[in-house]
């Protein structure tokens, strides 16, 4: 089992690398591809538009040099191996200071979707297993289906409309309570539990038809017992590594949730690096989100090895 | 259409009073905290009341007394002094003299600030006075220091080479700064002036205008900066707010390669253009532009100008007389040229692309072959700079500091990146220079207007409206059409 759990960290730890080094050269392309004057986009962030002028631009261009360069790249790629992501472009602020500012708020918002999705998604897809082809199973597959399809921001602006304006419960936007972390936080759940309910009802229809739940029928337990002692943990399996999987939607999520209800996260702050030509910043944070990526599947390894021991086997 | 359509049939339903007031004082608006530097956040710090600047400017844009309450130059015009306000504090303790306030303005002359375009040759501060000395005369100066950028910040504020704190002189001081999206400020005690009546106040800086729209109307805020066309008008009908608008100095036009299109062709173009329509169509406006400067420039609109019209025959016919004529596609042609403008813009501003969709209509209905490229903003001084621009569109303030003269010493004199391309008008740049130097002879403004109303190096289309939405649980807050202030300090709770 442990050798098992170490292969599996090992290849994890190999990915992460190449993962960096892929995440700095396709970014660092993909900023030099956009169209427009880099250090011109850069003045506008740092002194606004109406400030943009050949002499402002001039004045960052001394201080920055050419951050579009070849040169800038390689620094970049130096500054890795001493765990430096460089500073960013328009605050002056290291990055990795600007990322540990802006990671924390969307480690608490992620935290709460995954949550919320946990809470709604497999209790809803275990009881449609239990009882498929009933009235509920129905109206939850096509609940489910509804909130895949809704696009995050639409979903976003509904719950503000009804939630806050209509019924004045919580606030709209904002950042600093808890109370503020609900509804955008219920926004992502929406999504990822819509997968959660299908893959756990999936699981759980599969798991009645098996040989080994007929078997533990057919010694006693009750249908409460066998999902109880059995089920729980067969179902736990394919729902883990969904939601590693998910993980990329999440991302997705965050940078369109963090948006609309003004969240200073890490999506936010690779919408606005991005707009701003701020290119060690979107490096940063790219690389960052590409790392969570890997340790969160490597996370779901374990756990998987953990709950299944089969999988070490083979 | 689909988001408005849900978002509209949704309010209907489901519009019940707003939320009542916390105590707190929630400022919504777009713009974000670059970090504690007046020079990058400084527009913010300003209307949060936390810094201010030595010269004020009242609503009509004339300068006032601020942290200094008289200056004067000497007879030659090449130094300055302004005597500081007594007993002013920092919000660290420490006491505002004229050392601490020259060590702030070297700090924005040195980073971007508007004082690093300004012929200075040495700041100094000696007990309750600043001199500032300058290498040429230049009258504009008191206007600069207006700026925000031009805003005291005490000593303590710098450290190793970067602005680390906000300690600023207003009657807010920073309690909670966290960049991009939050600032907290609570009432300074040992405020110089009358004290903020409101304890505590938060700045949220939100990019989108749907969500200050829905924070407006659900209570979130209770003033809401930059409400867009569409949430403007669906708020006017909302309870517990209202809607209110000024029209600010900043103009929507039209920049045009005068080296392309000469003054015959360029006054063609302008009768083109439904100004009426673009402004209530795409901006929701009462009017369009009918000269450069809006009604509230004091001394710059001039009432007496005949208005920008609308007259498409009257286009042909003055394209036809300047030499454009159709050739075998139908297209005008001149010197076996056709007339292809490139309308150059971008998104940024959402309504820009939605505008310039509208001058290649009209455009195209005189004859012309217009071609629209919304790209990055950046591609317009790069192209005034090569010089292969055709035309582009975008938005102008001209109360950068309180005096125009300002933007037009950058942009038309006798030409700039956001300004006149292939044009240049002698009298016009003497004119500017002059006035940036106080020497310029009495009516030389109304010649500069007048200058730019008959040769038209560029085509006003629109005057932008201020507009915000102020909850009704608060009373006090002013509409500067400079966009320099709120009035938060004197901002109280309705009865």
């Amino acid at each position: 089992m442990l050798l098992s759990i170490g292969r599996s960290l090992g290849w994890r730890l190999a990915q992460a690398g190449m993962v960096a080094i892929l995440v700095g050269v396709l970014s660092f392309a993909m900023m030099r591809a956009l169209p427009g004057d880099m250090i011109f986009r850069i003045t506008a962030a740092r002194f606004g538009y109406d400030n943009v002028t050949a002499e402002n631009a001039e004045l960052v261009r001394s201080q920055i040099g050419d951050p579009a360069g070849i040169s800038a790249f390689f620094s970049w790629i130096a500054g890795l191996f001493r765990g430096d992501l460089g500073t960013s472009l328009v605050t002056g602020e290291t990055v990795l200071a600007e990322i540990a500012h802006q990671f924390g708020a969307t480690a608490e918002l992620a935290g709460v979707a995954i949550l919320l999705s946990l809470l709604i998604g497999p209790p809803l897809g275990l009881w449609a297993g239990l009882h498929p082809g009933g009235w509920f199973d129905r109206a939850t597959v096509l609940l489910a289906s509804v909130f895949k399809a809704t696009p995050q921001f639409l979903l976003g602006l509904v719950l503000i409309v009804v939630v806050s304006i209509g019924m004045g419960l919580l606030p709209a936007a904002g950042h600093g309570e808890p109370r503020h972390l609900i509804l955008p936080g219920l926004t992502l759940a929406l999504g990822l539990a819509a997968n959660t309910i299908r893959i756990t009802r999936e699981a759980v229809v599969q798991a009645r038809a098996s040989d080994w739940w007929r078997f533990a029928r057919w010694k006693g337990l009750s249908e409460r017992q066998v999902v109880l002692r059995h089920g729980l943990r067969h179902v736990a399996v394919p729902v883990l590594t969904l939601i590693a999987a998910q993980f990329v939607a999440l991302m997705e999520g965050v940078v369109v949730v963090e948006t609309i209800f003004g969240w200073p996260g890490i999506g936010h702050a690779l919408v606005h690096a991005v707009f701003h030509r701020d290119v060690p910043m979107v490096q940063g944070t790219a690389l960052i989100m590409g790392l969570a990526f890997v340790l969160v599947n490597a996370l779901a390894d374990i756990a998987a090895r953990l709950l299944d021991p089969r999988e070490a086997a083979q | 259409m689909f988001r408005t359509l849900t978002l509209s049939l949704l309010m209907t339903g489901t519009a019940l009073p707003a939320l009542a007031n916390d105590g707190v004082l929630d400022v919504v608006a777009p713009f974000e905290l670059k970090g504690a530097d007046p020079v990058t956040s400084g527009s913010i710090l300003l209307k949060m009341d936390v810094t201010e600047t030595l010269v004020d400017a009242d609503a009509q844009g004339r300068l006032v007394p601020g942290l200094a309450t008289e200056w004067s130059a000497s007879a030659d015009g090449l130094a300055w002094i302004f005597t500081l306000r007594d007993g002013v504090t920092f919000h660290d303790g420490s006491a505002m003299d004229g050392a601490a306030t020259a060590n702030a303005l070297e700090w924005s002359r040195a980073n971007g600030g508007l004082l690093a375009k300004t012929p200075v040759a040495a700041i100094s501060g000696e007990g309750q006075t600043v001199t500032i000395t300058l290498t040429e005369p230049f009258a504009m100066l008191p206007a600069m220091l207006a700026e925000h950028r031009s805003a005291i910040i005490a000593p303590s504020s710098i450290d190793g080479g970067s602005v680390t704190e906000v300690i600023g002189t207003g009657p807010y001081r920073v309690t909670e700064f966290s960049p991009p999206n939050k600032m907290t400020v609570a009432a300074f005690g040992g405020y110089w002036g009358d004290a903020a009546a409101i304890d505590r106040a938060v700045y949220h800086g939100v990019s989108r205008a749907e969500t200050r729209a829905l924070m407006a109307e659900s209570g979130d805020a209770d003033i809401t900066l930059s409400l867009d066309p569409a949430s403007f008008t669906r708020l006017k009908g909302a309870a517990g707010l209202e809607v209110r608008s000024a029209p600010i100095p900043r103009v929507l036009v039209l920049k045009v390669n005068g080296g392309t299109y000469d003054q015959a062709t360029r006054k063609a173009l302008s009768l083109a253009i439904d100004r009426a329509g673009i402004a209530k169509a795409v901006l929701r406006y009462e009017t369009g532009a009918t000269q450069m400067f809006p009604p509230g420039m004091a001394g710059w609109h001039d009432s007496k100008l005949v208005p920008l019209g609308y007259d498409p025959e009257a286009a042909k016919a003055a394209l036809a007389e300047a030499g454009w004529m159709p050739n075998a596609e139908g297209i005008l042609e001149k010197d076996g040229k056709p007339m292809e403008i490139e309308l150059l813009t971008y998104p940024d501003r959402p309504e820009l692309p939605l505008v310039a969709a509208v001058l290649e209509q009209q455009f195209a209905a005189v004859g012309a072959k217009p071609v629209i490229n919304s790209t990055n903003f950046s591609e317009i001084p790069a192209k005034h700079n090569d010089g292969t621009l055709s035309t582009a569109l975008f938005a102008r303030n001209f109360a950068l500091v309180p005096d125009p003269v300002g933007t037009l010493l950058q942009d038309y004199a006798p030409g700039g990146d956001w300004g006149a391309m292939g044009w240049s008008n002698g009298d016009f740049t003497k004119g500017v220079k002059g006035m940036a130097a106080g020497t310029a002879p009495e009516g030389t403004r109304e010649a500069l207007v007048a200058t730019l109303h008959e040769e038209m190096p560029v085509l006003p289309i629109a005057w932008y409206e201020l507009n915000m939405a102020v909850s009704d649980d608060v009373s006090g807050v002013v509409v500067d059409p400079f966009e320099r202030t709120l009035g938060l300090a004197s901002v109280s709770w309705a009865d």
